[in-house]
């Protein structure tokens, strides 16, 4: 299918950043940059950095070195609710849901941070937060539409298969409606088809809100179909910056993967 | 508005676009289709379905639609493909529903053969597949389509949203404000009113082709049989390219004013059907016997009490619940027995399934186990048998409230007549009768008589109270080698009355014995293998266990016990059978779409499977090719085991 997306300006970037826990070097002057409208894929081996990398950008962990500009703004240092509150949202290499509440509490629970009202009238469910609160639901409705969840709206997500819980994941990320969405192994132990189905939803998201993406991914099929641009870590570094194309042809990348003898 | 003064001046309700504005007229603030959207049902009342069909016939004028032309409607019951159906129709032009799950090569089929001008498909999945054969089909115009997310892209000459085209529509109308009321008064009953293709079990599907008269007659039938009114609410879930769906949930809810309601998805239908409590409602055996599959399994997981209770009042229903509905003699001690467990079990399981104000529910399609058609019965859900087809605009024969016997598909209908013909074969006539095949002159003449008879390809008897009981397909009766008749389906189905047992396919003309595939119930076996814990890892996997062959085999003595009963059958028992390794598909072109066996294509398929149950083999090597969704193949190898069953001798009494 032709498409015409318009990939926009910088929307995050990290300049030379640095992280080391101890002796251990996470990630060693790495910078980077995601457009706005862009789905930008980290690859790398285990333990290349990739985690730490999006746990730098939303706040997890505060490189040493470097720093993070995000829409312009230059911080040292951010806490993740800050971030949340900014517009960064993600989901997790582990799936991280209230796996009592159902599949409807759980992306409500996205809207946190939009919240207006204060916590009695919350409580009390009167006036201003009555409508308030009704307002998020519509917007969860057409979430929950978006995911094609509706037949599990009322399930408690603990009951739910994994591929489903991970989409259910995705919809309470796309609550808080993020300019940048950050995914951690979003399809890690899904079939063939649940792989499909999820990286239709990630291009749907991407096309229909204009949400910048950052996919963390072993899939390199999946990676090489739905990436507008790849970044590869080796060891804490950046070895490969560039299209799919351009990165599948890069001798760093083929020796990071089938591994040199040095 | 003047739209309605003219039809009403006329009077005539022969066509579905006059009928709509009749309703419009008098009834405009009337539910008349609701759909669940973004979690809350939308309701839109005749007048709202009438504005939106008439904007989409002149958006579609306006492209120019013009009398005669045939628009394909791919997609999951919507009101906006419903009034689709009724804007083509305004227009004088033909609507054909396609089977929304058809893979690309059956849509190109229909779409060329029908010679399909404008398409409206509900969302992006249905658009790719039209688009993926347009280029074969270059008389495809005008793609609509409803939901517009993941479109922005498309680039593609020839694609617009419905609410454009519609919104072109309401400019249409300011400008000719007649056009559409005048088309509408052109229609006439006998026009040719839609054309539906029936998925056949054996070659290409053929579109037939029902005029206004013959569904607006049918309706009537369905109408008077069972006194529907205005009142009644349905739950449309059927794909819409089937007959069933284009009469109960368009013809009849036009002809008696009520109200159609969408479900969300098709994963959500049960949801939705507890949430609306249909009055008048419709399944095909395989939901009646999932339903039910489902109910055991969570009872068979309940708390004791409650599965004692259970257990204590469904005997008692088993004993008096048919009898109450039929209005016959029931003692006081069992009245209030029932009355009790009517309180206690049958109605918060019927609220549970969405069943509590059904005033009348059908099956057909294929035969309904005993026990499933007693279960419901027995409960106070007033479940009948239907027998018809396409060609006749669905109804045939039909059970009447007080005379509903299971082994019979109840009597011919008011202003249907029955009869059997050369070799058993049923063959009825009807003003419901189809118009023909369309572009197939040829088989329009195979299956009508000169005087107005229809072969129905099935064989029956008419018993003396005029009941009629079907056999099986007519072409599929055979014999086994000492002359036994070899009725397969009717051996499959008492095979499929197991909830155990999912499809069956059986083998034994020409041949010595009867053999037999079967495919088991995932949710009933992996639920009985749960409490066995009996370990599995796919279908596959399960299928193959020791322990399910011999739940199976028990099943197959079954039938061979109940067959033995019956004295021509008594010889056509099971001797050997094995267990599918995976499940017949659509998809695989082993079913049709409307989940019947495509007995010639196994038999082909499965050559080797069928040759080593005719050996002495007891085991068989399997390579089988499967299609995934995204039409994609793949192959799957097994070795599948085969297993010898006890016959039972022949019990029944002399005559």
């Amino acid at each position: 299918m032709e498409t015409d997306k318009h990939i926009g300006p910088v929307l995050l970037s990290t300049d030379r950043i640095s992280l080391s826990f101890g002796g251990v070097k996470a990630l060693i002057d790495v910078s980077a940059a995601v457009r706005e409208h862009e789905i930008l894929g980290i690859i790398g081996p285990n333990g290349a950095g990739k985690t730490s990398l999006l746990n730098c950008i939303n706040g997890v962990y505060r490189p040493q070195e470097g720093s993070i500009t995000f829409k312009g703004k230059t911080r040292n240092r951010m806490k993740p609710h800050q971030a949340a509150g900014q517009g960064i949202a993600r989901t997790f290499q582990n799936v991280a849901l209230f796996r009592g509440m159902s599949t409807l509490d759980n992306i409500m629970t996205g809207r946190n941070t939009k919240v207006r009202s204060n916590i009695l009238l919350q409580a009390l469910w009167w006036g201003p937060a009555k409508a308030e609160e009704l307002e998020h639901r519509a917007f969860v409705e057409q979430i929950i539409d978006f995911l094609e969840i509706q037949s599990i709206r009322k399930t408690p997500v603990g009951r739910l298969p994994y591929g489903l819980q991970k989409r259910v994941e995705l919809g309470r990320a796309l609550a808080a409606e993020p300019d940048l969405l950050l995914l951690d192994e979003p399809m890690a132990g899904m079939n063939v088809e649940e792989k499909e189905d999820m990286s239709r939803f990630i291009l749907d998201v991407n096309d229909e809100f204009g949400t910048a993406i950052i996919l963390i991914e072993h899939d390199m099929g999946v990676v090489m179909d739905i990436c507008d641009r790849v970044v590869v870590l080796d060891f804490g570094r950046k070895i490969a910056d560039g299209t799919p194309d351009e990165v599948r042809a890069n001798q760093d990348v083929i020796d990071a993967y089938l591994g040199v003898s040095h | 508005m003047n739209d309605h003064v003219e039809a009403s001046e006329q009077g005539a309700r022969d066509t579905f676009p006059k009928i709509l504005l009749d309703l419009a007229a008098h009834r405009a603030d009337k539910v008349a289709i609701r759909e669940k959207f973004l979690g809350i049902w939308q309701s839109h009342t005749w007048a709202q379905s009438l504005d939106n069909v008439r904007d989409l016939a002149l958006g579609l004028a306006a492209h120019g639609f013009a009398r005669g032309d045939k628009i394909a409607i791919i997609g999951d019951n919507r009101p906006h493909l419903y009034w689709a159906v009724a804007a083509a129709q305004a227009l004088g032009g033909v609507p054909v529903p396609i089977y929304q799950d058809s893979i690309v090569e059956e849509m190109e089929y229909v779409l060329e053969h029908a010679g399909v001008r404008f398409v409206v498909a509900e969302d992006q999945e249905q658009v790719d597949k039209v688009l993926a054969v347009r280029d074969k089909v270059p008389g495809i115009e005008l793609i609509v389509y409803k939901d517009p997310r993941g479109m922005r892209h498309y680039r593609e000459p020839g694609l617009e949203w419905y609410e454009d085209i519609q919104k072109r529509g309401r400019d249409f109308h300011a400008d000719k404000p007649d056009y559409f009321t005048d088309e509408v008064a052109k229609g006439r009953g006998a026009d040719l009113g839609v054309m539906l293709y029936t998925s056949g079990t054996t070659g290409r599907p053929k579109g037939v082709m029902l005029s206004y008269d013959n569904v607006i007659f049918a309706a009537g039938v369905g109408i008077r049989h069972d006194r529907l009114t205005e009142n009644e609410e349905v739950v449309a879930y059927l794909p819409m390219a089937w007959v069933g769906d284009h009469l109960f949930s368009y013809g009849e809810a036009l002809c008696a004013g009520f109200t159609v309601n969408c479900p969300e998805s098709g994963e959500t239908v049960l949801q939705d059907l507890r949430e609306i409590g249909p009055t008048y409602y419709f399944a095909p055996p395989r939901v009646w016997e999932n339903i039910l599959t489902t109910v055991m399994v969570r009872i068979e997981d309940a708390a004791r009490v409650k599965r004692w209770l259970f257990h204590k009042f469904m005997k008692v229903a088993e004993r008096v619940g048919e009898r109450i509905m039929d209005g016959r003699t029931v003692g006081i001690g069992d009245r209030l027995l029932y009355g009790l467990g009517e309180i206690l079990i049958y109605g918060p399981l019927k609220d549970n399934l969405g069943m509590s104000r059904i005033r009348v529910a059908y099956t057909a399609g294929e035969a309904l186990g005993p026990e499933t058609f007693s279960f419901y019965r027995s409960l106070g859900i007033n479940i009948k048998q239907v027998y018809g087809m396409t060609e006749a605009t669905v109804f045939v024969t039909g059970q009447s409230d007080g005379d509903v016997r299971n082994d019979t598909v109840g009597g011919a209908l008011p202003g249907v007549e029955i009869k059997i013909g050369d070799g058993g074969e049923v063959m009825f006539r009807s003003a419901g009768v189809f118009m023909g095949y369309y572009k197939n002159d040829e088989a329009t003449a195979e299956a009508t008589t000169e005087d107005g008879w229809v072969h129905t390809g099935d064989a029956g008897l008419i018993d003396g109270d005029g009941h009629l009981k079907i056999i099986d397909r007519a072409k599929d009766v055979g014999a086994l080698t000492d002359g036994t008749m070899f009725a397969p389906k009717y051996i499959e189905n008492k095979l499929k009355f197991s909830p155990f047992v999912r499809e069956a396919v059986a083998h034994g003309d020409a041949r010595d014995h009867v053999t037999a595939f079967v495919n088991i119930d995932l949710d009933a076996v992996g639920n009985w293998a749960e409490r066995r814990s009996i370990a599995y890892t796919s279908y596959t996997d399960l299928a193959a266990r020791p322990e399910v062959y011999g739940l199976i085999r028990e099943e197959v003595e079954r039938v061979n016990r109940s067959l033995a009963e019956d004295d021509g059958l008594a010889g056509a028992q099971i001797r050997r059978f094995l267990i599918l390794h995976k499940e017949l598909d659509p998809d695989d072109n082993e079913l049709t779409r409307t989940r019947k066996v495509r007995r010639a294509f196994v038999a082909d398929k499965y050559k080797a499977l069928i040759d080593g149950l005719y050996s002495d083999a007891s085991a068989v090597d399997i390579e089988a090719e499967v299609t995934y969704e995204d039409g994609r193949k793949g192959t799957l190898k097994a070795t599948l085991t085969i297993e010898d069953v006890t016959v039972t001798a022949p019990t029944a009494k002399a005559a």
